[in-house]
């Protein structure tokens, strides 16, 4: 009796490990441990006497500005789904800064162009951002589905040509742009989003909004057809095809919906209300790529490419960017969390590999002390321990 | 005439970065390994070249020998920064355009980090002026004197150097036929005896080796010696790999292509100087975006009947059938 609990305990641990989200979750909790050792030696080179206070700083400093996470979270939680959501299917959509800064110009050209109606203005504005990244989305969709381009370098590509066409569209209209301050003009009241009403913060309703965008794509992904036809095709490209599932189509509406995602994350960031009356956020056109494109890729990879996953690695790499802030109270610079981000990314390459390295590597320091296990058990027919092999091995492949 | 002397002279210093950098990329991917990090190899290799140049800048050695020593102090930094992709994708297995990125979003965040601390700036900007009026005696040869040997740089003669060493050890060595091989079939590869992972690490090297060059003379050639965490190297990385698509893979193709993309973006920095150009009026912004723009049009004609290796992209698998 004793042994049987001895031996089913195991078998439970190693379900239990072997699950993928288990999986993907500790994947992630390595490459996020790894990042701030590499932070923490970065800090310790720079300036060893204040190391110690800066990565506490960085660790828990975003606890300080809750509603600042949040805000921060909302545009990155976006590009986080535009990648994520091209990654079920296989496509590596790194052009979010272009569908990003596309959505962004659509919203700020609604903002300022448009004369609405308070509260249908805004919405006209997030509904444009939509359209914007969707359309810069659609492209390297066509290019990859229609003329056999790789989606990264289109998307590439057109981050640089989105970048320079909205820096030069916003550049040439002077309703929007003040050119003595280089920058966007303020946006009318009736374009920006409803605060969410916390004191000298920007938080605003596009969180919940946002939530909302993941939790659709969530129910897309796992519960209609097209979502399980797009997995397919993520899991086996042949396969799909030769199951008469047509790529194509699903090529450019997947990177559509991904585009739409980053664009309303740019409209989400320009339309953010400001808490100085009168004025808004702004838009400085000056050719430079939107960062947040690119952490969108982090935040992806840290949620495993599960739409709620990436609420939660978006709140995070916002709690530890907030945090980076912060360290500049030590003297480090905000750039240390860019790093602590590439070094994330990096290792969630290969997370999932080291995770089964690592538990094979448990299994055989378990495995030699399993002969022991095997005299104790000699009464039991040979039949049985026959199975037992034969389970672990399935396990193995599993 | 002065036009064209101009548009040339300008054209090459941009060239050779391209040129270098689509080399590198065609070593690694034909080895089967896909190169996102060029990017940041490039930016590596050109912030610790710089980084050497401005310590040494108050010597009084001749500036020619600085720029070479810069370029070697770049290509070491570009091998060892390659070792972390080719470690990632070759012994780890890694997702290769992940591991890119995460590569090309860390230089930039390291050189800001950097200079921030220690220059108080966003990069690193020196003093010190490679440029070469004119090249002794070749200089004086009519036209072709005034076309390749006034005004520009030697890291040129070195670029076009490098393409025909490039070029013989792709074709005319051992080595170069079992690195092809790697990319095309590894199993293959492996069944005669080939070291595949060993042949997957030497060609990310090379390209480390290229793309730190390249990337340092960017900033030679492009920045006045000058190099910037925001802007970087705008994205020649990216081009580069354009370039070596639209190369098909091969060094000689890779040069015309290079010359391609560079003559286009040298005419979209010189419009106000060009009078035709200048008369039409355009936004300049428009000539900017023409190299890339440029790319999308060429690779939509070239990609299906794309001679990509076979093999590029996939994590080689001993076990696997």
């Amino acid at each position: 009796m004793q042994d049987k609990a001895i031996n089913s305990n195991p078998s439970f641990i190693s379900k239990f490990i072997h699950s993928k989200g288990f999986m993907a979750f500790t994947a992630a909790l390595m490459s996020i441990f790894l990042g701030f050792v590499f932070a923490f030696i970065i800090m310790t080179i720079a300036d060893s006497a204040n190391a110690v206070n800066g990565l506490k700083m960085l660790l828990v400093g975003g606890f300080k500005r809750l509603a600042d996470v949040i805000y921060y979270a909302t545009p990155i939680l976006m590009t986080g789904l535009a990648v994520g959501f091209a990654f079920k299917m296989g496509l590596f959509n790194i052009g979010a800064s272009g569908q990003y800064t596309m959505g962004m110009f659509f919203a700020l050209y609604v903002g300022f162009m448009w004369d609405l109606p308070d509260g249908v203005h805004w919405i006209a504005c997030v509904i444009a951002g939509m359209i914007g990244g969707m359309l810069w989305g659609l492209i390297p969709g066509f290019f990859k589905a229609f003329l056999n381009v790789h989606e990264v370098i289109t998307s590439i590509m057109f981050n640089y040509i989105g970048m320079y066409l909205v820096d030069m569209l916003i550049q040439g209209n002077a309703t929007m742009y003040v050119s003595s301050k280089t920058r966007t003009a303020y946006l009318p009241a009736s374009a920006q989003l409803p605060s969410l009403g916390i004191d000298n913060s920007n938080a605003n309703i596009s969180i919940i909004l946002a939530i909302i965008a993941a939790i659709i794509l969530y129910i897309i992904l796992n519960k209609t057809t097209f979502g399980y036809e797009l997995r397919a095709t993520g899991f086996n490209k042949h396969a799909a095809t030769y199951a008469g599932m047509n790529s194509r189509r699903n090529i450019v509406l997947t990177m559509a919906i991904a585009g739409a995602m980053a664009g309303l994350g740019g409209a989400f960031a320009i339309l953010a209300p400001s808490t100085i009356a009168g004025s808004s956020m702004t838009y400085e056109p000056i050719n430079v790529i939107a960062a947040n494109g690119f952490n969108g890729i982090a935040v992806a990879l840290l949620g495993s490419n599960n739409p709620l996953g990436i609420i939660f690695a978006a709140l995070f790499i916002s709690h530890i960017q907030r945090g980076g802030t912060l360290a500049s109270l030590y003297g480090y610079k905000p750039e240390i969390i860019d790093i602590v981000i590439a070094v994330i990314i990096y290792f969630s390459a290969f997370a999932m590999f080291m995770n089964s390295a690592v538990v094979a590597f448990l299994k055989k320091l378990f495995r030699r002390n399993k002969p022991e296990a095997d005299t104790t058990e000699n009464v039991s027919p040979p039949d049985s321990a026959q199975d037992k092999t034969e389970n672990s091995m399935l396990k193995e492949e599993g | 005439m002065d036009t064209v002397y101009y548009l040339v002279q300008n054209t090459l210093p941009v060239t050779i970065p391209l040129l270098l950098v689509a080399l590198g990329g065609m070593f690694s991917e034909r080895s089967g390994v896909i190169n996102i990090a060029l990017e940041g190899t490039m930016l590596f290799g050109a912030f610790l070249g710089c980084l050497f140049v401005y310590f040494i800048q108050g010597s009084s050695m001749n500036h020619q020998y600085i720029l070479l020593l810069g370029m070697v102090v770049a290509a070491l930094a570009g091998m060892v920064f390659s070792l972390l992709l080719s470690w990632a994708a070759v012994t780890m297995k890694a997702d290769q355009t992940i591991t890119g990125t995460a590569l090309n979003m860390l230089v930039p965040g390291i050189i800001l980090l950097y200079s921030k601390m220690t220059f108080n700036s966003d990069g690193i900007t020196t003093s010190v002026d490679f440029y070469v009026r004119k090249v002794p005696v070749l200089g004086d040869i009519p036209v072709i004197g005034q076309l390749f040997f006034q005004n520009t740089y030697i890291t040129v003669y070195i670029g076009f150097l490098f393409l025909i060493i490039a070029t013989v050890i792709f074709y005319k060595t051992r080595f170069g036929l079992r690195l092809r091989a790697c990319g095309e079939h590894p199993h293959a590869a492996d069944s005669v005896g080939i070291n595949v992972y060993k042949m997957r690490y030497a060609g990310v090297t090379i390209s480390g080796f290229l793309g730190g060059i390249g990337g340092f003379f960017y900033a030679v050639g492009v920045m006045n010696s000058n190099i910037n965490g925001h802007t970087g190297v705008a994205g020649f990385g990216f081009l580069a790999l354009a370039v070596m698509i639209f190369g098909q893979w091969k060094p000689i193709q890779i040069l015309f292509a290079a010359l391609f993309f560079a003559f286009l973006r040298t005419l979209a920095y010189s419009v106000a100087l060009i009078p035709f150009l200048a008369a039409l009026n355009i936004n300049q912004t428009y000539y900017k975006m023409l190299p890339y723009l440029a790319t999308m049009i060429v690779l939509a004609f070239t990609s299906k009947k794309s001679r990509a290796p076979k093999a590029e992209g996939i994590p080689y698998d001993k076990s696997q059938r």
